[in-house]
């Protein structure tokens, strides 16, 4: 599991794709925080962290499309799937390292609660619970992004895939709200698609709101969409056509 | 060590490999024949558990590949048709995820690196990337692979396809050099190279076995005559009279002639029966002497050709 998380990781950095990627993270986050932080004179990043998850849906379909793609093409999928590591272990490595480029993505955005620590009184908690949101929301996001990459020989497929699978995630809302004026019925179909919208409970993340469920329940995604793609590896493996 | 019984992979109506059924024995060193598209990569395929059959067990030194697949790929190296390189590593880091990847222990792993590095000869390329390396180096990296960990069972898949001459013969000398403390399945589609390394054949035609033995039985099994040729000095007309007397003796063509009152017969016999001695009675009887007499076995590529198109005829 290390072995192969190591490994991608290294790959990320051996290419050109994990720095351009995170360049350009880091500069719109910088850009939005001179924005609508530095200008409007307040000691708070929320806009930033509310915007993120939009960013997200552009860099992680690329950083993850990858993940399985690259082996399939190489013919180093036989390595992998050969060696004595089970399916699971493999999958989870394979999530790790396109997390932990994530995660030295996050890192970079440190510096601007950093500044305003340096500069202004923000709100310390709200920070706090905003980078909760965050980390649990990537790996939403990266756990949804590796499964399109295993369904597809493709890594322009896989992108795409993983990119309207993030943007259905981000209409939820908007089809909620619209649903929601629909009469009783509506509004309780509203109320369950507010409640399975991952971008609704990344909000309150960043609004400063600390919820357990919501944390399970992007965890339980996580692992749901592990799952799945354990099975579409095993699915191949017992192919007939 | 390792046991195939009538195993079958279909893919919709067609079936890859089709009740297939053999056994290796340890230190073996087993020929896999066939020509492209017989079955011989979904075979190895299956035994390395990169996919499943749809019928049938594959069992590595007991452990069955379904049940515990974790057991039967410690005990196995695999080099596929194409050998599995990430491109963007040095020899020597690929080599170390291998290590890891295959779970070797670390104070292991030192010494056993140098070893296979100097076994393959790639050590002075280590430090080099995999993709700048030319094909027969990428080869011998594929190998190196399939040896992280000692593993007692190498499947390799066409090891020697892609090579110069003088590779293939290195690569081959290294295969022949493994099979004394290895378990060594070899695929290929190139018989000289079958018969120069492998203990035994098996010949494998859509999906199906057509002949398992070692190379040598192959050939007299499948010739129905022992046919040989003999030249001997006297004049054809008597000598061939002479010859149709001997019991045995099927066929008869005069192949040629070198000196005046020598001529070369070709001589098809039934197999059951050695015509030699009784030949060369009758021909001592009339005062012809023998002056040269070779057997004439069918070579692996004779019998490989025999049994695929025979089997394309029944179809």
């Amino acid at each position: 599991m290390f072995a192969i998380m190591k490994r991608d990781f290294r790959s990320y950095f051996n290419s050109p794709i994990a720095y351009v990627l995170i360049g350009l993270f880091v500069f719109i986050m910088s850009f939005i925080f001179v924005i609508g932080t530095v200008q409007s004179g307040q000691a708070d990043f929320s806009n930033g962290f509310s915007f993120i998850n939009t960013l997200l849906m552009f860099i992680i379909p690329i950083l993850s499309m990858r993940a399985f793609t690259e082996d399939k093409k190489q013919g180093t999928e036989v390595l992998l799937l050969t060696s004595p590591n089970s399916l699971a272990s493999i999958v989870i490595g394979k999530f790790l390292a396109v997390y932990s480029v994530f995660l030295v993505m996050v890192a970079f955005t440190l510096m601007y609660p950093l500044v305003l620590f340096i500069f202004g009184k923000p709100e310390g908690l709200t920070i706090l619970s905003s980078y909760v949101g965050l980390l649990f929301y990537g790996a939403v996001t990266v756990s949804l992004c590796v499964f399109a990459s295993s369904v597809t020989e493709n890594q322009i497929v896989a992108a795409v895939i993983s990119f309207i699978l993030l943007l259905v995630m981000m209409l939820i809302d908007a089809l909620a709200n619209f649903v929601g004026t629909l009469g009783s019925i509506g509004s309780f179909l509203g109320k369950i698609l507010t409640w399975l919208s991952l971008n609704e409970r990344y909000q309150e993340f960043s609004s400063g709101i600390f919820d357990f469920t919501s944390i399970i329940f992007m965890l339980s995604f996580v692992a749901a969409f592990v799952y799945f793609t354990i099975r579409v590896l095993e699915r191949k493996r017992w192919s007939q056509g | 060590m390792i046991e195939i019984s009538n195993l079958t992979k279909s893919y919709g109506k067609n079936k890859a490999v089709d009740d297939v059924s053999f056994t290796v024995q340890k230190g073996e060193i087993l020929g896999f024949l066939g020509p492209n598209g017989a079955g011989k990569s979904t075979t190895m395929n299956i035994l390395t558990g990169f996919i499943s059959s749809t019928s049938g067990t594959v069992k590595v030194d007991g452990f069955d590949v379904l049940e515990h697949p974790g057991e039967v790929k410690k005990r196995i190296g695999y080099l596929p048709e194409q050998p599995p390189l990430y491109m963007d590593m040095t020899v020597n880091e690929y080599l170390n995820f291998c290590a890891d990847l295959k779970s070797v222990p670390k104070k292991d792993w030192k010494n056993q690196k140098v070893d296979i590095m100097e076994l393959v000869k790639i050590t002075h390329v280590s430090h080099r990337l995999v993709k700048n390396l030319s094909k027969g180096y990428k080869q011998r990296v594929g190998l190196a692979q399939a040896l992280v960990g000692t593993p007692d069972v190498l499947v390799l898949d066409e090891p020697t396809v892609g090579l110069d001459p003088k590779q293939i013969i290195e690569i081959r000398k290294l295969i022949k050099a493994l099979g004394k403390d290895h378990t060594i399945i070899l695929s290929s589609h190139i018989l000289p190279e079958v018969s120069a390394v492998c203990d035994r054949v098996v010949i494998i035609n859509k999906g199906k076995i057509a002949a398992i033995d070692t190379p040598e039985n192959l050939s007299k099994k499948l010739s129905d005559f022992s046919r040989f040729t003999i030249t001997i000095a006297g004049p054809e007309g008597r000598v061939r009279d002479a010859m149709q007397e001997v019991y045995g003796i099927k066929y008869l063509e005069t192949q040629g002639t070198s000196h005046k009152d020598e001529f070369s017969y070709i001589v098809e016999a039934d197999k059951e029966v050695d015509v030699r001695k009784p030949l060369f009675n009758k021909l001592a009887e009339h005062g012809f002497p023998i002056l040269e007499l070779k057997s004439l076995s069918l070579s692996l590529e004779d019998i490989f050709l025999q049994l695929t198109t025979t089997e394309t005829k029944e179809d």
